[in-house]
């Protein structure tokens, strides 16, 4: 038949592949919800700020607070902490941004950038290894800061990652001191 | 091999299905009439003792899944229960979690077989591939089902290996948030591994069946990798191979009842007792034996590797174990398939043996001192026997010489000298009686 219609296309070419792009968007659009319906649901989205009171923490203590399904540090660092925490120089930091989200993407990894506003032995992260998601332990580790058991990545007092697999320092959420002895989260 | 079927039907019912739905056909043609070659060793009856472990898993898993509930709240007591109340349940999981362990050592027996006997050469590099795609189902599936029980390894075990997704910048945390269904491991997570847990062992048997198809297209290797060349080299799958494969599965299984019965918890951590606790990291986790070597590999990377992390450089050190796998026949470059032949190969087969297992006992070892480096090592040594050791020994290596073929290699050189090439043997020159 290809001799009476050479190569010129024709009606029944142009829908055939009408016809085939209509099927392929419509094949993807039925996979999505699929796959949508994998991530995380309503009632896990569903919101996140929640109140801690703070006012039993003694210096040199911590309390562990639960946000979005994962363990948040808050502790009341001793002097001497700081103090180390201080005096590392910035070159030596595997991760040299503070992972604040207070902050500006951007800001260094300096103490007070990962401390509590103002409030510089306070400090409040995810207490989650930026490698694989483990818990680490604290005051413990080459830096007394935290060390994760899972692979040996080791943080210094101020939760910035000195060692180990881990690429990042531990992240600190979104919070704010409501009143001396309260920290809302979220 | 697929040569012409010599099946015929004894009666009248039987002509009358093979003429609608040759069904009895195709299973005498496979496992009956099916020609192997006359050599094979023990080494290959690992095949249908993986067959043998899936069906064992699959009856096991679906009666366990009776009894399981894959809620968070529920899933640690419902394991309990069925240790404590079902009938036989004890039986059950713990022929399912031994099972599981079963299941490697087979498996990693039976592709260490086809590492020196060169069973992935050509034209068997579908079949080869198609083998690695089971592994990796495998370890999925297995990795899935560990989750299930809800004790502290399984829960911890599950953040770390989700966590390797997070390695890939930009779509990574997306990523493993469509896995989680959250932005922790919870309740979301544990009931899709259940379903996906009880979906992926089919998915095998599915690739089982392309894989012995594959094996029957091409025909087996066998010890000396030379090509079946006459119907002296081969002998009929039943009774030969059905029986030594049967002393195979009896003998194996005979070791895996002594596990499930004597020693049950051997290949388990005690932690995986304990209810899972998301605030809490175990001092030290480990995953079973049998994925530690990847393991050890992926804790190696410790530096940054230009613009790589250490995180994502971990991370694809260990997927990258796998994937040079499915390059394995085009990265050996010998012309001969068995190790029998390849003096040196030979060496470094077992060095990369040893490797493995060296690699496994770093994975079990604490993340500290002089382990991390010992694991670099043995990562190194890992991929330098796909990337550079086997390249280059195919083009210096100068092999012994290989048989004519099998027969010859197995009834001896006087067998020889009574063939032309290529022509059948006089009779009597063979003394099996399955060859009158």
């Amino acid at each position: 038949m290809s001799v009476d219609h050479p190569i010129e296309p024709t009606r029944r070419d142009f829908l055939l592949i009408a016809t085939g792009a209509v099927a392929a968007v419509g094949a993807a659009a039925a996979i999505w919800p699929f796959i949508d319906q994998m991530n995380p649901d309503a009632a896990t989205l569903a919101l996140a700020s929640i109140e801690v009171d703070v006012s039993q923490v003694a210096p040199g203590q911590s309390i562990t607070a639960k946000w979005r399904g994962r363990p948040v540090f808050i502790r009341q660092r001793t002097d001497e902490e700081v103090k180390a925490a201080k005096g590392a120089p910035l070159g030596d930091l595997k991760d040299p941004v503070a992972r604040n989200a207070n902050l500006p993407s951007d800001a260094p990894a300096t103490d007070e950038n990962r401390a509590a506003p103002g409030k510089e032995n306070w400090l409040v992260m995810v207490g989650v290894c930026t490698h694989l998601g483990c818990i680490p332990l604290g005051q413990s580790g080459d830096y007394d800061g935290w060390f994760c058991p899972c692979h040996g990545s080791t943080y210094d007092t101020a939760g910035r990652i000195r060692s180990g697999p881990a690429p990042e320092n531990m992240a600190i959420p979104p919070f704010e001191f409501t009143s001396d002895t309260t920290l809302r989260i979220g | 091999m697929s040569g012409h079927s010599s099946y015929v039907p004894t009666n009248r019912f039987m002509r009358w299905v093979d003429a609608r739905l040759p069904l009895p056909r195709l299973v005498y043609d496979s496992f009956v009439a099916f020609p192997v070659p006359r050599n094979l060793n023990y080494a290959y009856t690992f095949g249908g003792i993986l067959s043998l472990m899936l069906g064992i898993q699959i009856v096991t898993g679906v009666v366990l899944a009776m009894h399981y509930s894959g809620n968070s709240a529920l899933a640690f007591h419902s394991v309990e229960q069925i240790m404590r109340d079902v009938n036989w349940g004890w039986l059950m999981r713990y022929m399912h979690a031994n099972g599981a362990s079963f299941f490697f050592v087979a498996v990693y027996i039976h592709i260490f077989r086809g590492l020196y006997y060169g069973s992935y050469k050509a034209p068997r590099e579908i079949l080869w591939i198609l083998g690695v795609v089971i592994f990796l189902l495998m370890m999925a599936t297995a990795f899935m089902g560990y989750v299930l029980p809800w004790g502290q390894m399984s829960f911890w075990g599950a953040t770390v290996i989700t966590g390797f997704f997070t390695a890939f910048p930009i779509i990574g945390d997306p990523i493993q948030q469509l896995l989680l269904g959250g932005f922790a491991v919870d309740n979301a997570t544990l009931n899709r591994f259940f379903s996906l847990h009880y979906l992926l062992p089919f998915m095998i048997a599915g690739v089982v069946i392309l894989h012995i198809w594959a094996l029957h297209v091409t025909g087996q290797t066998n010890p000396t990798g030379v090509e079946v060349k006459t119907k002296d080299d081969v002998v009929p799958f039943t009774p030969h191979a059905t029986i030594k494969d049967g002393l195979g599965m009896v003998v194996f299984l005979l070791f895996y009842c002594w596990f499930v019965f004597y020693m049950p918890n051997f290949l388990g951590h005690p932690d995986n007792y304990i209810p899972a606790n998301p605030l809490k990291t175990p001092a030290h986790i480990v995953p079973e034996w049998y994925f530690l070597p990847f393991y050890a590999m992926l804790r190696a990377i410790t530096f940054n590797i230009g613009p790589i992390d250490s995180k994502l450089g971990g991370v694809l050190v260990m997927f990258g174990s796998i994937i040079v796998l499915f390059f394995l026949p085009w990265l050996d470059t010998s012309r001969v398939r068995s190790a029998v032949y390849r003096p040196i190969y030979r060496i470094f087969f077992w060095v990369l043996v040893v490797d493995t297992i060296f690699l496994g006992w770093l994975g079990s070892r604490p993340a500290e001192g002089i382990y991390p480096t010992l694991a670099l090592i043995g990562t190194i040594y890992y991929f330098a026997h796909w990337l550079v050791i086997l390249p280059v020994l195919g083009l210096v290596e100068t092999p012994r010489k290989l048989p004519a073929s099998i027969a010859e290699a197995v009834l001896g050189p006087n067998y020889a000298s009574g063939t032309a090439a290529g022509a059948a043997p006089p009779s009597g020159s063979v003394s099996a009686p399955e060859n009158r």
